[in-house]
């Protein structure tokens, strides 16, 4: 049996470590600068950043899919840099990540076999065990009615619902979502929020297992109630706010600036 | 003569004064050194991704295959079976304008034994598989950099990253197999109809040709590293149009407006690579 300091101290699941995010369009522009952050299990992050912040940068960089400048990027407790090819994407698989403004799903696909891709690209599974296992992540996004459809005779807020799906398909340990809400009406808004809660107290698809959030946003003021952490791209700074109390608390200009916009 | 009001003609020296040294010699120059720069960054840039495709083929033939080998069929139909009217009606064209025409002028000078020689030579060795590879190129080598180009600029491929999923494995893997495999059967499907439709025209002709003369010239002049080099030069043309193609289309993050330039150069690229290949089959030929 552990000791109370191990029990109490978890593992992180995700961090930087002194990281210099980069442009993925042009590597020699720092978009923010000397990250360190970790993110715990079951945490719930929300951070909030103006347009050209380095949002998206800053996700991808956390996903895996982008090295930082410097220094160091780890998950689950291995330095991505020091990876092969094959173990670093073995890893990625446990992030899940929700591109933002309709998820990039692939036009030429239906919903269906949008989610179904990772599944049977992974797991090589039986068109059997692929068909009931899509069909429960379909029900979690309230998709079952569209199954069949092209993604592209979605509007975008069913489209980022399947981009939530398909990011969840392979049961991640971590999900990453870039701007979820952006254009959302008050009744999506409220499922998403709904539904990301659930997930982060432990879905029945994720075997019960409390599933890390993050997400970025260009307005804190609905996650306000349902984030626990939060944090702040200003100025090419990482701004680590706290909790809910501590955000309003926080004296900290750029907070005020933008929670007043 | 009011020669006040007549503008002033200009002397040599500012006329040189206004005109860089040299300017044609240099510009062209400029031109020839940007444009051999430019090709000698296309080849850097398409053989390593050659390379790259080489590794992941050879790799990872057989991983994922529930989702790769549908593809790698679907690219087969799409490439070589939706394509057989075009072929049917490219081979009559080519059985009237070649076969039909070549011999009636052999046999009107008396060289009609040398029919079969001269249909391997130019249906079999030449023109078939490259003719099978430019429609190609055009039916389906210019939807390919369009379909990649704008998943690239919608972010597809960022996604396919995400989810773990090897792009290149995953969309040009099937397409370089797919059209190696399209253009051969093509080229087969080409030779026979171009060989039947030729001797139909001969026949109409009034040519003194019988079927069996006829086919037994070109079976007679066929060998078998013929069929060993068809093979392999369909395959290579396949390789160089998918290649050339996907490289164009997710090399780098294409803008919406930048995939038709993306297209032409794909194009003319292919064109350039498919007869270098073809100007190196005929030095293999020639020492046979």
């Amino acid at each position: 049996m552990g000791s109370p300091s191990e029990s109490v101290v978890a593992a992180p699941l995700v961090e930087l470590v002194a990281a210099n995010v980069v442009s993925a369009q042009d590597s020699d522009a720092v978009l923010v600068e000397h990250v360190n952050w970790r993110l715990l299990p079951g945490e719930y992050w929300s951070v909030g950043g103006l347009q050209w912040a380095g949002k998206s940068d800053w996700l991808t960089t956390v996903a895996g899919l982008q090295r930082p400048a410097t220094w160091h990027h780890f998950l689950f407790g291995e330095e991505t840099a020091l990876l092969s090819q094959p173990e670093l994407v073995a890893t990625r698989l446990r992030v899940g990540l929700v591109f933002e403004n309709g998820g990039r799903l692939f036009t030429r696909m239906t919903v269906g076999e949008n989610v179904a891709l990772p599944l049977r690209y992974h797991r090589n599974c039986p068109a059997r065990e692929t068909r009931e296992a899509v069909a429960a992540v379909l029900e979690l996004a309230g998709l079952t009615e569209l199954g069949g459809q092209m993604t592209g005779q979605l509007n975008r807020s069913w489209r980022q619902r399947v981009a939530l799906a398909r990011a969840l398909a392979l049961q991640p340990e971590v999900l990453l979502l870039d701007n979820p809400l952006a254009g959302l009406d008050p009744r999506q808004t409220r499922w998403w929020l709904d539904t990301l809660d659930a997930l982060n107290a432990g879905h029945a698809w994720l075997n019960h297992r409390p599933l890390a959030l993050v997400a970025t946003t260009d307005d804190l003021a609905p996650w306000r109630a349902r984030a626990r952490q939060f944090a702040l791209l200003e100025g090419r700074r990482w701004i680590a706010l706290g909790g809910r109390d501590d955000l309003s608390a926080s004296g900290d200009p750029a907070l005020r600036e933008f929670l007043a916009a | 003569m009011d020669v006040e009001n007549e503008p002033a003609k200009p002397s040599a020296a500012v006329l040189a004064q206004g005109v860089p040294e040299l300017p044609l010699s240099q510009s062209y120059l400029n031109f020839v050194g940007r444009q051999i720069f430019r090709f000698i960054q296309a080849v850097q840039g398409v053989g390593a991704f050659a390379l790259i495709t080489l590794g992941v083929t050879c790799t990872k033939f057989n991983t994922s295959w529930r989702v790769i080998h549908p593809l790698i069929r679907s690219q087969i139909d799409r490439a070589g079976v939706r394509l057989l009217p075009g072929v049917v009606f490219l081979g009559l064209a080519l059985g009237l304008v070649i076969v039909g025409q070549t011999v009636s002028m052999l046999n009107k000078f008396g060289a009609g034994q040398y029919a079969g020689t001269v249909m391997v030579t130019v249906l079999v060795r030449e023109i078939g598989p490259l003719a099978a590879a430019l429609l190609v190129l055009a039916r389906v080598g210019t939807a390919i950099v369009i379909e990649l180009g704008l998943s690239r600029a919608q972010g597809e491929v960022e996604a396919l990253e995400a989810l773990g999923i090897d792009p290149v494995h995953y969309l040009v893997m099937p397409r370089v197999i797919g059209l190696g495999a399209a253009i051969f059967s093509l080229t087969v499907y080409l030779l026979i109809v171009t060989l039947l439709s030729g001797y139909l025209f001969v026949f109409v002709q009034d040519v003194p040709l019988t079927p069996a003369d006829y086919f037994g010239q070109i079976a007679q002049a066929l060998v078998w590293q013929d069929f060993a080099l068809l093979g392999l030069k369909t395959l290579v043309f396949g390789a160089i149009i998918a290649v050339v193609t996907c490289y164009h289309g997710l090399a780098q993050r294409l803008r919406l407006e930048q995939v038709s330039d993306a297209t032409t150069s794909a194009v003319s690229q292919s064109v350039v690579g498919c007869v270098l290949a073809d100007a190196l089959f005929i030095v293999v030929y020639l020492l046979m």
